[in-house]
């Protein structure tokens, strides 16, 4: 049994007043990538973001053996847990540069920092074009690869990512998921992906969770849930 | 939810209220006789500021402009009442409207500019017309008028004879009379529609203006209404103090005013007392705690009131009411 | 033509202390969206710990760097002691918290020290520089002063991990801590930078105004409309707009009176809040329905 890099147990969250996870359990194994799937409103990002300690939380959340929840998001990012959020959140009056290098910004050594550099912008090339303009100036694509590539430069041992094929065309969504396939084979990025496109996710992914309301529906191998014709036409959309 | 007849209550008073305001009014009306002619001239003071608190807090707190500098429209109705009586002969009650009408004219002729100004940008604007203020009051060339920096004395008004009460205690029921009708003028303007308009357009300006609402002319007529109250409150309080000075009227007026207001409690009419007593009461306590520093003594109040109760005495009252309802109800 | 050039390069003297009180002002909001109405209070404080020292029989300039990380420190811990328990309430109990600052300040300065009006020295040479009879040497260290303070603050912003760290949390405090960056911290930074900025402002400043307990407050008003001249979201703009406000208050004083003063201030502040809100360099903000 490989072990989980990630493991949540009975995760409740809530904005204010209101709740929108209602006692979820998921995990993602070292080195896998895991996929949640689900509707519009179904809790995809509120998960993320408990995970993040970015929301009011109950129940456990463990990350490489320590318990995470209750912990401020900072503290949890210096722990190896890298997030893309929805929308992105590049900082948009700041360089390309200057955004990867706070991608940066927990680690001490500047040559593996500067190789890391170099490797972003070998998968990205139109980043190295674009290093010095403002990230704000660029195309809705090329800031998705400048918030993946921010949090590569973490070197997290865990990759959260919202909704990476947001308002991307498919060409370059294509793009993106192979880097996603090389990132996790070569680096050994554990991912956590939730994602509106199934067809996609499921074909990156190892296991997905299939979330309806802020409740695990289904849980099952990536290809199984690929290959059951009833639950991709009566969840996936496909 | 609210139903409809939360909504009917709060529109209307209940009677519980109805007793309740009834009281505070006897207690009001006995309270002159019973303590110090000191005490009286500082509770009329107290009741100068609950009027030009109410004003500011039509403005901040129900239709969300910030003003820093309404000390200066408390001056012009104060120099208005001063030079009337002074230089005109007029009647102290005449002074009354008549500073009330010059500083609606202000506060409108001063909202109109304003009315691009946002938040920060408005309160910063209101700031610097709140230290200016004493500035242009000293300016030689009003001087004739204003009595320069050294200011006009005001004749203490007599009571009638048929009142028989003393001087002082005249003029605290003067002043009692005047907030009693300034109070409903202003809670039924802030229930009506007006008064829902100017929340409107504190709390969604956009969709305010989308749904009908002429922006523009609620917050100018605001700013002049607020200035009104205000302006009013300083002619009572000169005729109360019988003397205007520029610099009682600089930028510790204004931040005087805007601390009780958001001490009394934002978008309340009762904050307005509460904040009126905390401005009067509280200095003195602060004195009495250390004679060498007493603003500092009345800056750490402040800070203690923000920390534990940053919507105000009323906020607070509404909060403990609301546990104390939620807790019967079950 | 020789009393403009003095009004001129007066006006550059106190506009360097008008910058820097400006610039205080900015990196205090570009980080809160506050604007804090302390500022002069506690670089006033800080001139009185300065001349305390110089009192004690401290050399100037050690007196100088000793209050300079004192203000610092006082910078930041009031930033974590008084600010933070508030930064989350509505707005105008922030506001009331920084008026109880001033308050407080201002009335522990008038007791520790009185309300005497004091003499504060200058390290430059009461002769002017090469017998030129347009700016004393005062005004003239003063300027250097400002702008090499001005430059370090540059550099460091620019520059440094740290002074992008600050940037980044100003800008956008939820990305920021998803690359590790503790806010919290970034922010009290910050207010400790402001503070050590308005001290130096204070202590270039009093040996012309005199020290006493209200020496700021003039100068706060007129570092506000610096900063709104130059745009309150440009450090830059706040720097350029405090030269120009303090070139225009000597030339526009000598034209019509000293009294007024402060008139033009507010004149001035109304005028460029209603004509151009975002000031010279700040963005336009655009509000999203």
């Amino acid at each position: 049994m490989a072990t989980k890099v990630l493991e949540v147990r009975a995760l409740k969250a809530q904005y204010g007043p209101t709740k929108v996870l209602h006692g979820m359990d998921f995990g993602v194994e070292d080195g896998g990538i895991t996929t949640i799937l689900g509707a519009n409103g179904a809790g995809k990002t509120t998960t993320l973001r408990a995970v993040c300690g970015m929301v009011r939380t109950q129940g456990e959340i463990t990350f490489a053996g320590t318990r995470i929840d209750g912990r401020v998001t900072e503290s949890i990012v210096r722990l190896g847990v890298a997030h893309v959020p929805d929308g992105r959140g590049t900082f948009v009056n700041l360089s390309v540069e200057e955004n990867l290098r706070l991608g940066a910004h927990t680690r001490r050594d500047k040559t593996e920092i500067a190789a890391d550099f170099e490797r972003m912008y070998g998968y990205f090339p139109r980043l190295k074009e674009r290093r010095r303009q403002q990230a704000g100036t660029l195309s809705g694509g090329e800031q998705q690869m400048l918030a993946v590539s921010r949090a590569l430069m973490l070197r997290p041992r865990l990759l959260l990512l919202d909704e990476p094929s947001f308002g991307l065309a498919p060409r370059i969504v294509q793009e993106l998921f192979e880097i996603f396939r090389v990132i996790n084979q070569t680096d050994r990025v554990s991912m956590l992906l939730v994602e509106q496109n199934a067809a996609m996710a499921l074909r990156l992914a190892d296991h997905a969770y299939l979330l309806e309301t802020g409740r695990v529906l289904i849980s099952g191998s990536a290809d199984e849930l690929g290959r059951d014709e009833s639950i991709r036409r009566s969840y996936l959309g496909y | 939810m609210t139903n409809n007849k939360d909504v009917i209550r709060r529109n209307a008073l209940s009677r519980g209220q109805l007793i309740g305001l009834a009281a505070l009014l006897a207690v009001a009306c006995v309270l002159p006789f019973v303590v110090s002619n000191y005490r009286v001239f500082q509770l009329t003071l107290t009741l100068v500021y609950a009027i030009a608190l109410l004003g500011l807090n039509m403005l901040t707190g129900y239709n969300g402009q910030i003003s820093l500098g309404h000390g200066a429209f408390y001056a012009i109705g104060a120099y208005v009442a001063a030079i009337l009586m002074d230089k005109f002969g007029v009647p102290y009650w005449l002074t009354i409207p008549a500073a009330g009408a010059v500083c609606l004219a202000a506060g409108f002729l001063f909202g109109l500019p304003a009315l691009r100004l946002e938040g920060l940008y408005l309160a910063l604007a209101t700031f610097a017309l709140g230290v200016a203020m004493p500035q242009i009051l000293k300016y030689k060339g009003f001087e004739h008028w204003t009595g320069g920096v050294m200011g006009i004395v005001i004749v203490k008004p007599e009571p009638p004879e048929w009142s028989g009460l003393s001087q002082d205690r005249w003029l605290y029921f003067v002043v009692l009379v005047c907030l009693v009708a300034m109070f409903v003028i202003g809670w039924n303007l802030l229930r009506g529609r007006i008064g829902r308009a100017m929340v409107a357009i504190r709390d969604q300006p956009i969709a305010a203006q989308a749904m009908g609402v002429n922006t523009a002319m609620v917050k100018s007529l605001t700013f002049g209404v607020s200035a009104m109250y205000t302006g009013i409150a300083g002619a009572l309080g000169a005729i109360v103090i019988q003397f205007v000075a520029p610099d009682s009227f600089n930028v510790f007026l204004s931040i005087t005013l805007i601390v009780g207001v958001v001490v009394g409690g934002l978008a309340s009419i009762s904050g307005a007392i509460y904040g009126a007593l905390f401005i009067q009461f509280i200095p003195n306590v602060a004195d009495e705690i250390s004679k060498a520093a007493p603003w500092a003594i009345y800056g750490v109040f402040l800070l203690l009131f923000m920390y534990l109760m940053p919507t105000g005495v009323a906020g607070f009252i509404r909060i403990v009411g609301g546990r104390l309802r939620q807790r019967r109800m079950r | 033509m020789d009393v403009l050039l003095h009004q001129i390069l007066s006006g550059l003297a106190t506009g360097g202390i008008y910058a820097s009180v400006a610039l205080a002002l900015v990196m205090i909001y570009q980080a809160t969206h506050l604007v804090n109405f302390a500022q002069g209070e506690l670089a006033m404080f800080a001139t009185y710990i300065a001349w305390s020292l110089i009192q004690a029989g401290v050399p100037y300039w050690a007196a100088f760097f000793l209050t300079v990380a004192i203000a610092f420190a006082l910078g930041v811990v009031i930033e974590r002691v008084i600010v933070q328990p508030v930064e989350d309430k509505p707005i105008l109990a922030v506001v009331i918290v920084f008026i109880a600052l001033l308050v407080i300040l201002n009335s522990l300065a008038g007791w520790i020290f009185t309300y005497t009006i004091k003499p504060f020295p200058s390290p430059f040479p009461t002769a002017p520089l090469f017998g030129n009879r347009y700016v004393s040497s005062h005004e003239l260290g003063s300027i250097g002063i400002t702008l090499v303070v001005l430059a370090l603050i540059f550099v460091f912003f620019r520059f440094t991990p740290l002074g992008l760290a600050m940037r980044a949390a100003a800008q956008n405090p939820v990305s920021s801590r998803l690359v590790g960056i503790r806010v919290g911290w970034m922010l009290a930074l910050g207010w400790g930078l402001a503070a050590a900025i308005g001290a130096v402002a204070g202590i270039m400043v009093a040996p012309t105004v005199f020290l006493e307990p209200n020496m700021m407050s003039g100068i706060l008003l007129y570092a506000f409309a610096a900063a709104l001249l130059g745009g309150i979201d440009s450090p830059g703009g706040a720097v350029l707009g405090g030269f120009i406000v303090g070139v225009l208050e000597n030339v526009v004083g000598s034209i019509i009176g000293t009294e007024l003063k402060l008139t033009v201030a507010l004149v001035l502040i109304v005028g460029v809040l209603v004509i151009r809100p975002s000031g010279l360099f700040g963005k336009v903000h655009v509000t999203r329905v």
